[in-house]
């Protein structure tokens, strides 16, 4: 944009942006809303940031147990992953399709990032379960407890995630595209897709930068 | 009513927002950063369980790219750009980021000192004898 720099108009743009503001009043809402959530998410990435911290001080003071190469199986952590990743890129589509309007569509991808969401848990659960059967429960040494809490916890948050995903479907087939919705169903595609930044960072510290060890 | 409006060029960008483009751009998008991410990810699993690749380089291999597919997540996924619309959802991203390298790094720098500062285990219990 061009840099108007009248003398009327200098303090329109006081940061020299190239943008003049002329007089833009009060955000809308739908920015205000998705501003207010995007801190609310870093600042859970701020509390992630805290479990991976204890688990990288933890991840030797294994007590005699297992080591993280023991007990990780690679192919579970790979389906998860992708699992995950298709997810994210379903819950856009259904974003795309709410901020037009599209029903069978918006329907069709939240489906879709909730049926892969619960595969995700399932195989989570599954390997959790496993662990605690061999022994390796999370009281078994100070590593497997830092492991458990850190994959634990960003599991109930994808389990909080699919219960938000269902009641986005509920709430658009009972009362439609308004507006509020409509901030609620972006709030919630920021959430899922911030939850696949961190498990970014879970199968890459954790799983790969764990099993080499 | 302001409730109404969805996105005005005169505003910020809400983060999650892409500029105004049509469906087809937006799918597109979508589906590079799938692309992107796949890609990386398939890196990153490859190069864990090879021993093709010079083994002390693997975990700082990892680390990179598990930021950049942080990145392409960002820029594809939560339409986080530099753009002059962005700014403030690129400062409150700085700043926890920042938040998140101090108690990261702070830890395990502080941790790694104690432990070397300290006899090992089993000696102080014979200390304490």
């Amino acid at each position: 944009m061009s840099m108007t720099a009248t003398a009327g108009r200098a303090h329109a743009d006081p940061h020299h942006i190239g943008v003049v503001i002329e007089h833009p009043g009060p955000a809308p809402k739908r920015i205000v809303t998705a501003y207010g959530f995007w801190v609310f998410l870093l600042s859970d990435i701020v509390m992630f940031s805290c479990f991976f911290a204890a688990y990288a001080v933890l991840v030797d003071q294994t007590a005699g147990g297992p080591r993280g190469s023991e007990i990780f199986e690679q192919r579970n952590v790979a389906i998860e992953t992708v699992c995950l990743l298709l997810s994210s890129f379903t819950c856009g589509m259904a974003g795309i399709a709410a901020d037009v309007r599209n029903r069978f569509w918006f329907y069709l991808g939240m489906a879709v990032t909730c049926l892969l969401g619960l595969i995700f848990l399932v195989i989570e659960f599954r390997e959790f379960a496993d662990l605690v059967a061999r022994g390796y429960g999370p009281s078994r040494s100070a590593f497997l407890t830092a492991f458990f809490s850190l994959v634990g916890c960003h599991g109930l948050h994808v389990s909080a995630g699919v219960l938000w995903l269902l009641t986005m479907m509920a709430q658009v087939f009972a009362k439609g595209f308004r507006a509020d919705i409509l901030r609620r169903m972006m709030c919630f595609a920021l959430f899922w897709h911030a939850l696949d930044i961190i498990w970014v960072g879970v199968f890459s510290v954790v799983y790969l930068l764990g099993s080499g060890v | 009513m302001s409730d109404q409006t969805h996105m005005q060029a005169e505003h910020d960008l809400a983060p999650g927002d892409e500029e105004q483009h049509g469906v087809g751009a937006r799918i597109l998008g979508y589906v590079v950063g799938l692309a992107l991410a796949l890609l990386l990810t398939a890196t990153s699993f490859f190069i864990a369980g090879t021993d093709l690749v010079w083994q002390p380089s693997i975990p700082v291999a990892l680390i990179v790219l598990a930021i950049a597919q942080m990145g392409v997540h960002l820029v594809f996924f939560l339409h986080i750009t530099t753009g002059p619309d962005n700014t403030n959802n690129v400062l409150a991203l700085a700043f926890g980021l920042m938040v998140v390298f101090l108690v990261v790094g702070g830890t395990v720098w502080i941790m790694a000192h104690l432990n070397q500062n300290m006899p090992p285990m089993d000696q102080i219990m014979q200390m304490r004898r």
